[in-house]
């Protein structure tokens, strides 16, 4: 079963036991517009809650993506290399960023789940 | 998630308003804040804005720019004469009706502005026959009429065209559109301009613009630009065009930016713009920084602008480094992005001479990460420019 969290910085991770999918939400790939280039962490690489994981580039500026949790990667999204504009079409499926192992999942207690995240997103 | 480079052009003031915002916002645009103003970054996305004005024609609100007019306060003044003082442009020899690219130069050569002149005839809504019409950058306008009271002589009136709104139609069916609302503006040739009635409006169009493409630039009372700018995208050619497709458009052009790709600190030599000085007045001289200008003519800049072509897809931005084989920052990257024309990252940079001959490897430094750029002449998209005699 997948239970899906958002952070502040408009990422999803959909967390299925210990293991979870991360990428950006359809609000922030809006905001960004057409991303033309995306690069995601290798296999094995150890990423940190709130620190850069991968980065995110729409035609006007370069973004950061954080990872919303500590854990080890297991996978980038290699589809992203050939058409990062899987980010704009399809954000919360098909254009997510990396999967992870997670290191605490007590980590996942201060995010927001869907309502609240969209309560979020309407007051700004 | 957050923005590690964003370009928006910072003022201390809370921004103003130009006579169209409720237009944009009402057209779906993104409003941000450029040169002091709030202007559209986009509409429908900047790609497909990018694409729809290299195809048919885009409608750009450029109100922020300064419009000048100079004129003679009394018989006998020649105002051609006191602005070549302060230009390297051929003012003298531009026929009425004719336009021409320049800069307002710093007494070392340093740029001071880019812009553009205009010889006005004896018909045009300013009430100025035979003056001058000047447009210059929004983010130095004020800076640029402070400097021209300062330094031409009392006889030679400036007005500052403040209740002028500014509007660029670009793209290679630009003229088809609006030839159907002023049949007459189909005979200006790239770099002239005339005045024309357009829906009833008295306005003042050039063929020229900042994109690379055939099209015009339109000078409208303020209080009319909302009626001209609904005419103009009631044509089926032509869409709404925000900021974010104009620097991508003038990027694939090889058109430079001021404050960007042009500072106080470049001279036109460097900034490979030679075809702003005019042969007469290279030779005659008179225009500020006039000898250091001519010397590095002869013996060569010692960084020069180049366009570069990135290797990879990540785009290299303004601000990245320029290295040497030992890792010495020696240049910098003035602008730089994705090119939806061209499917690629490509940049502007300042380059030692030695390494600015097309072919050239580029070595570059962003955020820690190493790019290699080749030096590529520009435009990167071929100018389709509606040039006389063509």
């Amino acid at each position: 079963m997948t239970t899906l969290y958002f952070t502040q910085d408009h990422e999803w991770i959909a967390v299925d036991g210990t293991t979870a999918t991360v990428g950006i939400t359809d609000y922030a790939q809006s905001q960004l517009g057409d991303i033309v280039f995306a690069e995601v962490p290798a296999a094995g690489t150890r990423v940190e809650k709130g620190k850069e994981a991968a980065v995110v580039e729409s035609v006007k500026a370069a973004s950061d993506v954080y990872a919303p949790v500590t854990g080890e990667v297991i996978e980038g999204n290699g589809a992203l290399g050939d058409d990062p504009s899987l980010v704009n079409t399809a954000p919360e499926s098909d254009g997510w960023f990396f999967k992870l192992t997670l290191a605490d999942p007590s980590e996942l207690d201060g995010l927001m789940d869907e309502a609240g995240y969209k309560a979020f997103v309407d007051g700004l | 998630m957050t923005d590690t480079n964003p370009e928006a052009d910072i003022v201390e003031n809370a921004p103003e308003t130009l006579p169209l915002d409720a237009w944009h916002r009402a057209k779906g645009g993104r409003m941000v804040e450029f040169a002091g103003y709030h202007m559209p970054i986009q509409y429908e996305g900047i790609m497909a804005e990018h694409l729809w004005t290299r195809e048919n024609a885009g409608l750009f609100d450029v109100s922020h720019m300064g419009q000048l007019v100079f004129t003679a306060e009394e018989e006998g003044v020649d105002v051609a004469a006191a602005l070549e003082a302060l230009l390297p442009a051929d003012v003298k020899g531009l026929a009425a009706g004719r336009q021409r690219y320049s800069l307002l130069l710093a007494e070392n050569g340093g740029i001071l502005d880019d812009l553009m002149v205009t010889h006005l005839p004896e018909a045009s809504p300013f009430d100025a026959p035979g003056g001058y019409y000047m447009v210059v950058n929004g983010a130095t306008k004020w800076e640029d009429i402070g400097h021209l009271r300062e330094y031409l002589p009392d006889e030679v009136t400036l007005s500052h065209l403040y209740e002028q709104a500014l509007l660029a139609l670009q793209g290679p069916k630009a003229v088809a559109a609006l030839a159907r609302l002023a049949p007459g503006v189909a005979d200006l040739t790239f770099m002239t301009a005339g005045a024309f009635t357009i829906g009833g409006i008295d306005c003042w169009v050039s063929r020229s613009g900042y994109t690379g493409e055939d099209g015009v630039e339109i000078s409208v009372p303020a209080e009319d630009v909302e009626a001209l700018a609904n005419l103009l995208c009631e044509q089926p050619e032509v869409k709404p065009i925000g900021l974010g497709a104009r620097d991508s458009l003038r990027l694939e052009a090889g058109l430079p930016l001021y404050g960007h790709d042009l500072d106080e600190e470049t001279t036109p030599v460097a900034a490979d713009l030679g075809f702003a000085l005019s042969k007469r007045r290279r030779e005659e001289g008179g225009f500020p920084g006039h000898a250091r200008i001519m010397a590095e003519r002869e013996n060569g800049s010692i960084l020069k602008r180049v366009g570069l072509v990135v290797e990879g897809r990540q785009p290299v931005r303004e601000g990245a480094a320029v290295l040497d084989a030992e890792g010495n920052e020696v240049g910098r990257v003035t602008s730089g992005g994705h090119s939806p024309s061209t499917n690629q990252p490509i940049a502007m940079a300042y380059v030692p001479l030695a390494s600015a001959q097309a072919g050239a490897k580029i070595t570059l430094s962003q955020r820690g990460k190493i790019y290699t750029g080749t030096v590529t002449p520009m435009p990167f998209v071929p100018h389709r420019y509606h040039r006389k005699g063509a």
